[in-house]
């Protein structure tokens, strides 16, 4: 089930799609490597599709990395409950206008950042904040911390297993908590 | 009032001059002027009349473009990859390529509702006269067409009188569609001020053609005690023939009422409806049956309990005859919007389409006289019920679990389903006998049967759902108020003041179609809330259906649980997609009725007066259509702000504002002339809200206005705030951007607000007499 194909049939865009992640190890590296990373985590990350709600995971990897993160929708309070300070809450199509625009100077004021981490977000609602920001954020790197592949991002993991992803976002974690 | 092409013909005149014989004139416009209102700077706008006000409000809120395709095809130079700064062959960048797409949609729906309008006057000239009086809602109504009114500058007396507004709705959909072709507009601003026209003319063609039905059928007159009418699946007498109307022009659906009523025989016939024709002729007759929205089509057709199938117009699906044809049941298409391939026999004598459709020889006819149809379609359904018997394309249990025992779990069904619902696992399950799971997925489901084109092994998975959950759609039996029109002058009189003063919270309107991101629920459980809060909440098309198929633990939908007057706490379905013109109209009927703002051709002022002063909101939860997203344009260029569910992202385009970037945010003065701060309100035009418990949040702030007095702004600030500690678990982070002076603090939430206020480093404000308009200023600031 590994392929780098859109999970949703026809979310085809055009020429542009994103490269596969092939390993949780090369997301760690991007993560690393980012100056100012920022992770949007929405609803999805607590209102799963199927599986176990995978937020603690994510406070987990915003921790580790030490990056920002703004929960979109309602899921503000849920990281609260779990003794987690998100940065910022705003509607994902807030947070995708600001991030595509060049004077904004990000929630601490230090400017743009320059890669942004997306998770949770109805698939085919996300698939279009990354296709804004493929287009009109030239300086911001997406990458989907998703289950299925979405090729409007920069970066990407394929379509793949409940059983692999969980695996994934657990490597993840243990990585980036390797200072 | 004006009319057109008049002709004077004089056999003989005898002057002193000279004697002339067969003297003919002609007049292009004869004007007869009863209205002495005067008139505005924009009758009959052209494109450009209110771009400099288009401009002010796409400076506010700017345009957000998510692209669902990164290239054009548009012409034979393509396709062209216009990714992230890529330019196409002609010139064209991916912003602009995307408001162009936006002003096509904005055009193909207020087509529609033009179309459909023309097509209804015509009828109802014909039928009724061209002199036949405009009321819609007799004493109570005096100003009959606001946005006719407001728009054109004309006051419609009788229904012919809108044929002017149509020839100059059609005029201009021509000049925005031609703006459209490769090598003519290159600015996405002027893009997007085009696609705000076309929603203007949009909300004239609605309102034409449901004042002309009111008028002319007879349908309830603004009359918050229009009856209750039977909705659901489960209300169709299957006994009887079955009649099932499908569209939005109500054209025939009407004159099958009147036949079997002629007849005598509207006891032995069910008729029943889908989507907006189901509204409409539920207004006419509420004896007749409201199934439900656009999604419930495939599902009842499958359940073969339709003897005959008529379609009209708009929201029909394409693969209706196709459905119909494996059930036994004759379709009759009655417009050239849709005719389906089928030979047009409106000449021919009725009895011997109704033998050839009885008899197999044909599977459907046109027939586009909706007299004649209204006659054959019930013969027909009479002669094919006991042929038919009810004939379902609907397996059995032992069918399905026999084949979904096939299920590979591929997981194509699932990745074809615009809900992701998790499919091929309740199928693997029903392959062992349990059919729960599927039944689970029924209310989620959106009813478009992608999932049954993809399966490799011919697993049909809707139709399985269907069987699943047989019993339940057995059960659905609600009532909903028949839409009843227009909102009468009193109502705006006795709320005027509190709507505009902020002391009502808002009036939120829950309009469109039934794309929902998790089935009608939602609907209904908004709709209440909102009602419970006592704003105004106002219903239309498939969302006002939607909001009645769900009862409270009374067993009471929300159009019997609540008071049903344009009032604080009242729930007023106002009816069909047209009948959406009776919320832009109530809108617009505030500056008119309670401000006393002259309506005339005075569009700009109107708009003007809504944006900073009246708290509407649209929220189109499940929109789909480009129908909705053109009645969502109008509302754009009338200052009410629209909320879509997520799905509705998919319209690739959103009108942000930026809440902290504080020049934007900027308005006269009108008493002193000043720039003052009016902060963010409302903060977004048109904006897409992930889940239900963001767009109730976003709601109550969106109600928030410029104007609002100190208790209004309180008594709003109280419902965001409370709205978003319930569903969020914390306080809203921009509460002092809403307050401008203290006494705008909500009294019981005073300490923690103040505690905000201070960390926030907040500055007392002013309440202005807020306007975009430097016109508007009564007294010009003294030059220093």
């Amino acid at each position: 089930m590994a392929t780098a194909e859109p999970w949703q049939r026809a979310e085809i865009a055009g020429p542009t799609k994103a490269f596969v992640i092939p390993k949780p190890d090369v997301f760690v590296a991007m993560v690393k490597r980012a100056k100012r990373p920022i992770l949007i985590a929405g609803h999805k990350v607590v209102e799963v599709t199927e599986g176990e709600p995978y937020i603690d995971s994510i406070i987990r990897i915003a921790k580790a990395a030490n990056m920002p993160l703004v929960a979109t929708a309602h899921t503000v309070g849920e990281f609260i409950k779990r003794g987690f300070q998100p940065t910022a809450w705003m509607p994902a199509v807030d947070i995708t206008s600001r991030l595509e625009d060049p004077s904004w100077k990000g929630f601490d004021g230090m400017g743009q950042y320059d890669l942004a981490i997306f998770t949770g977000i109805p698939y085919y609602m996300e698939w279009l904040m990354l296709s804004a920001l493929k287009h009109f954020a030239p300086n911001l790197k997406t990458i989907s911390l998703d289950r299925f592949y979405q090729p409007q991002a920069s970066w990407s993991f394929p379509n793949v297993s409940l059983k692999d992803w969980k695996t994934y976002l657990e490597t993840i974690g243990n990585q980036l908590e390797v200072k | 009032m004006s009319k057109k092409n008049v002709e004077l013909r004089i056999k003989e005149l005898q002057t002193n001059v000279a004697t002339v014989k067969d003297l003919q004139l002609s007049f292009g416009r004869l004007i007869t002027e009863t209205w002495t209102e005067k008139m505005g700077p924009t009758p009959f706008p052209n494109v450009l009349d209110l771009r400099e006000w288009d401009h002010k409000l796409l400076q506010r809120y700017k345009p957000l473009y998510m692209p669902q395709s990164d290239v054009c095809d548009l012409c034979t130079m393509g396709k062209c990859d216009l990714t992230a700064g890529k330019k196409g062959a002609c010139g064209i960048d991916i912003a602009t390529q995307q408001s162009r797409l936006a002003l096509l949609t904005a055009c193909i729906g207020a087509a529609c509702h033009t179309a459909h309008s023309r097509h209804l006057l015509e009828h109802l000239i014909e039928k009724y006269g061209p002199r036949y009086p405009i009321n819609v809602g007799g004493i109570n109504v005096e100003v009959e067409a606001p946005i006719t009114r407001l728009v054109t500058g004309i006051r419609p007396k009788t229904i012919s009188d809108f044929e002017e507004a149509l020839d100059y709705l059609e005029n201009q959909l021509t000049h925005l569609l031609a703006s459209i072709h490769t090598g003519q507009e290159a600015s996405n601003i002027d893009f997007e001020s085009k696609v705000l026209h076309a929603g203007m003319l949009d909300h004239v063609g609605l309102e034409i053609g449901d004042i002309a039905q009111i008028a002319t059928f007879g349908f309830p007159k603004a009359d918050p005690d229009a009856p209750l009418v039977e909705i659901g699946g489960g209300v169709v007498e299957t006994q009887k023939p079955v009649i099932l109307c499908i569209g939005h022009n109500v054209a025939t659906a009407v004159e099958i009422v009147d036949y079997l009523k002629a007849n005598n025989q509207f006891e032995e016939v069910e008729v029943c409806g889908l989507c907006c024709t189901a509204q409409d002729v539920a207004r006419y007759d509420s004896r007749t049956k409201i199934i439900g929205p656009i999604s419930w089509q495939l599902r009842f057709i499958r359940s073969g309990m339709a003897d005959v199938i008529v379609v009209d117009e708009q929201c029909v699906r394409v693969d209706t005859f196709t459905e119909a044809q494996k059930i036994n049941t004759p379709v009759i298409a009655t417009l050239d919007k849709i005719s389906l391939n089928l030979p047009n026999r409106t000449k021919d004598a009725p009895d011997q389409v109704i033998t050839d459709l009885v008899d197999g020889k044909i599977p459907g006819v046109l027939i586009t006289d909706p007299a004649k149809a209204g006659e054959i379609a019930v013969k027909t359904a009479i002669q094919m019920a006991p042929k038919r018997q009810k004939f379902k394309s609907i397996p059995d249990v032992a069918d399905v679990i026999e084949s979904a025992k096939k299920c590979t779990v591929c997981q194509e069904c699932r990745r074809a389903c615009p809900q992701d619902l998790v499919i091929p696992e309740a199928i693997k399950v029903a392959g062992e006998g349990n059919l729960n799971q599927l039944a689970e997925l029924y209310e989620d489901c959106i009813g478009c049967g992608r999932c049954e084109y993809v399966c490799p092994v011919a697993i049909p998975p809707h139709t399985f759902i269907l069987k699943a959950a047989e019993a339940q759609i057995k059960q659905e039996k609600y009532k909903i108020q028949a839409g009843r029109g227009a909102i009468q002058d009193t109502e705006i009189r006795n709320v005027g003041s509190p709507i505009v003063l902020g002391e009502i919270p808002g009036v939120v309107g829950f309009v469109g179609c039934s794309n929902y991101p998790h089935g009608r629920r939602d609907v209904a459980e908004m709709v209440a809330t909102f009602a419970n809060r006592r704003y105004i909440v106002v219903t239309s098309g498939c969302a006002a259906m939607s909001s009645a198929m769900y009862k409270n633990e009374e067993g009471q939908t929300v159009y019997e649980a609540f008071p049903k007057g344009f009032e604080a706490g009242g729930i007023v379905n106002v009816g069909s997609c047209v009948a959406n013109s009776h919320i832009a109209g109530a809108a617009i009927k505030i500056a008119s009725i309670f401000a006393k703002r002259n309506l005339r051709g005075n569009y700009e002022e109107i708009a003007d007066y809504i944006l900073n002063r009246v708290g509407a909101v649209g929220v189109a939860w499940g929109a789909y259509a480009q129908k909705a997203f053109s009645i969502g344009s109008g509302c754009w260029r009338l200052g009410v702000p629209v909320i879509v569910g997520p799905h509705g992202t998919k319209y690739k385009r959103m009108l942000l504002g930026r809440k902290e970037r504080e020049e934007d945010w900027y308005a006269y003065d009108a008493r002193t002339g000043d720039r003052v701060f009016v902060g963010p309100a409302p903060e977004h035009l048109f904006f897409a809200a992930e889940t239900k418990e963001e767009a109730m949040v976003m709601i109550a702030k969106l109600c928030i206005r410029a104007n609002d007095t100190t208790k209004g702004r309180a008594i709003k600030l109280t419902h965001y705030i409370d709205l978003h500690k319930r569903l969020y678990g914390v306080l809203p982070d921009d509460i002092h951007m809403f307050v401008r002076t203290l006494a705008d603090v909500p009294i019981t939430m005073k300490d923690e607000i103040i505690r905000i206020l201070d960390e926030k480093k907040w500055v007392e404000g002013r309440i202005p007499d807020p306007t975009l308009l430097a016109r508007m200023i009564r007294k010009k600031k003294e030059e220093a």
